[in-house]
């Protein structure tokens, strides 16, 4: 064999490629971090009254004055906090599905997940009259339900992911079409309240979605560790898994939980903010250069995006304000053609 | 490294099946330590199955497996992936991934809850890779490598486990000849080196003649024949395996058995070769042999 580089040895080199691979993950996740934590500080000072940012940066410190603090933390922080958090939870449901199921397609908008939280939520809204947390606690209920029941039907000797895709295409048609149903039923008002609720909206969000989105965070931030180290194995295929003294089901079915506990919270504190689980994970992925999933970037990325995107949506059209969800689904609707596409040219489930 | 005794794998009164149809009715085999054992037969005939059932990834209805003696479903999966290696038919890798990644997380049952990596774990892996001869390609992506050097990278992995006994499921299915013998010259190197005790299912028999010191000849659930290559295929017995006539002429090169099939449709090449005068030319027998392995392998899959 043809002599490596002289100064190291086999090992050396073997432990200096992971030392590579590793920096530049820990980079990647740190520069998103940084625009995220910019864009974060920009959106809390726009607004009705402007607030330098060298200022609101102060105040989140501790350092502002009175007023300052009040439209900081009070207005505008619940708001900004509420979309990163959901951000950080979609972009990593989106990473764990994406490769649970080796599939690009898999994310919980594009299988039934969401679509579930949804008609649940519509339920709530349009027959029940619910609002605020009992809308958000139904919609968790949805997308367990939803879960469940796909996991159920998708189980034939263990869980194949690409029947588990097709089963949940199929239940979030089911699932939309019951949402359509429930809103032809409902009154003109009733319907607009549910609509925006459909199209994912960080309006008006208080502490408690920010609370309740950071208590699930931190609860399941040690699992997700534990996890990710089976998802690696995972992603080489059931039979390889099993050699390795993988507990494929059994890991399978955890991470499943994990990913869909992660998109019940985020769609529940503000509706179903479409594509952000989507397009996260393949750009955190290709900007890391990871064959894995890539969590915590991909979990930043989700953040990035829909930080921006509410920021974009709240004062890119003057007075105009969208619910975030509009602006989303305008950046990942043309990713899901491209990817739709390739796959066609390809043949293969990408 | 060659202090600790060897493991053994071996199988008593095996019945296994999917859903409703059993594939093995009663199989009880025991595998030779420190050999290479092939395992032969036709489509379906419950070789992949056997294999699978061996590594744990099928549960037998009846009978158990039975790894140093214990019950191999009694054990912690994870102890079982220390002393038994296994590499499918149709492994798949992520996208991007690189060679040292890949043949790294066959250390995966070596580690504990969370990766920690150690000197150890370098060295295992930096070993498998000079083993396999895929040190110099540690950094490249796998999407972009050959068939042969890809099956390499998943041969070096199964290997980072450090396991005594290695199985393979037709680990040269989707390759061509020169790479064919460039996998099975490996794992020779791997068992002499080392004495591993390999298992493999192969679709060729002449390569199973060569390359296997144990070979296990099953049909319809069954095991045939077992034992030498040379007492093993016989005339008769391929003609019960594969529902073949054939001719067994020994191998030009190596000496062992060599199938020749006849085929229904050998009066149509009748001016290249006479049909009961074999001419025991090495070059006649080589064409022939490159015939019989291209009517061997599969094209189903």
């Amino acid at each position: 064999m043809a002599s490596l580089t002289t100064e190291h040895t086999p090992a050396q080199v073997i432990a200096h490629a992971r030392a590579v691979r590793q920096a530049r993950n820990l980079v990647v996740s740190v520069v998103l971090a940084v625009i995220v934590f910019a864009i974060f500080c920009v959106s809390l000072s726009l607004g009705d009254f402007k607030i330098p940012v060298i200022d609101v940066v102060k105040t989140l410190f501790g350092g502002g004055d009175k007023a300052t603090e009040f439209i900081v933390n009070r207005l505008r922080l619940p708001r900004a906090l509420t979309g990163i958090l959901v951000g950080l939870a979609l972009g990593m449901s989106g990473a764990i599905f994406q490769s649970v199921a080796r599939n690009p397609l898999a994310s919980p908008d594009i299988i039934g997940v969401t679509y579930g939280a949804s008609a649940f939520a519509v339920f709530a809204i349009v027959t029940l009259g619910l609002t605020g947390t009992a809308v958000s606690g139904l919609a968790i209920v949805g997308a367990l339900l939803t879960a469940f029941t796909m996991y159920l039907l998708a189980w034939r000797r263990g869980v194949s992911s690409y029947r588990l895709i097709l089963v949940g295409i199929g239940i979030g048609a089911i699932a939309t079409s019951l949402t359509s149903y429930l809103l032809t039923k409902a009154r003109v008002e009733v319907a607009q309240q549910a609509l925006i609720w459909l199209t994912g909206s960080l309006n008006g969000r208080d502490w408690s979605h920010v609370r309740s989105l950071a208590f699930t965070l931190v609860v399941l931030a040690p699992v997700i560790v534990l996890l990710v180290h089976r998802l690696r194995i995972l992603q080489l295929g059931d039979e390889t898994a099993y050699g390795l003294g993988l507990r494929v089901e059994r890991s399978r079915l955890g991470l499943i939980v994990i990913a869909v506990l992660l998109a019940a919270v985020a769609t529940a504190a503000a509706g179903p903010v479409g594509f952000v689980a989507f397009v996260a994970p393949p750009i955190a992925r290709w900007l890391t250069r990871s064959p894995g999933p890539a969590m915590l970037a991909s979990g930043l990325m989700g953040a990035l995006v829909v930080a921006l995107s509410d920021l974009v949506a709240q004062h890119a059209l003057g007075e105009t304000q969208l619910p975030v969800g509009v602006v989303t689904g305008v950046i990942g609707a043309p990713y899901l053609m491209f990817l739709l596409a390739r796959t066609n040219r390809i043949g293969s489930g990408g | 490294m060659e202090a600790e005794v060897e493991d053994s794998l071996s199988a008593e009164n095996l019945a296994v099946g999917y859903d409703q149809r059993e594939i093995i009715h009663d199989l009880s085999v025991r595998i030779p330590t420190g050999r290479i054992t092939v395992i032969v037969g036709a489509n379906a005939c419950g070789k992949s199955t056997l294999l699978k059932t061996l590594a744990r990834l099928l549960k037998p209805s009846r009978g158990t497996v039975l790894l140093d003696g214990k019950s191999i479903q009694s054990i912690p999966t994870r102890t079982v992936a220390t002393k038994l290696g296994l590499l499918p038919q149709s492994p798949t890798a992520p996208e991007g991934i690189t060679v040292a990644d890949l043949v790294g997380r066959g250390r995966y049952p070596r580690q504990g809850w969370i990766r920690q990596w150690t000197k150890g774990d370098d060295e295992a892996i930096a070993d498998a890779m000079r083993s396999t001869d895929v040190l110099e390609i540690a950094d490249r992506p796998i999407d972009e490598l050959s068939g042969g050097q890809r099956q390499r990278v998943w041969i070096a992995m199964a290997l980072a486990q450090e396991t005594d006994i290695l199985l393979l499921d037709e680990p040269t299915t989707f390759l061509d000849l020169t790479h064919q013998f460039e996998v099975l010259d490996l794992l020779v190197d791997l068992n002499k080196r080392d004495q591993r005790t390999i298992v493999l299912v192969l679709h060729d028999l002449n390569q199973a003649c060569r390359f296997g010191d144990h070979l296990i000849a099953m049909k319809d659930g069954a095991i045939v024949a077992e034992g030498d290559p040379r007492l093993v295929i016989t005339e008769e017995v391929v003609q019960d395996v594969f529902g073949l006539a054939v001719k067994v002429i020994p191998d030009p090169v190596a000496g062992t058995p060599m199938v020749v099939p006849i085929g229904r449709h050998t009066t149509r090449t009748d001016q290249v070769t006479p049909e009961n005068a074999p001419e025991s030319t090495a070059a006649k027998a080589l064409a022939a042999s490159a015939a019989a392995s291209g009517i061997c392998r599969p094209t189903d899959r």
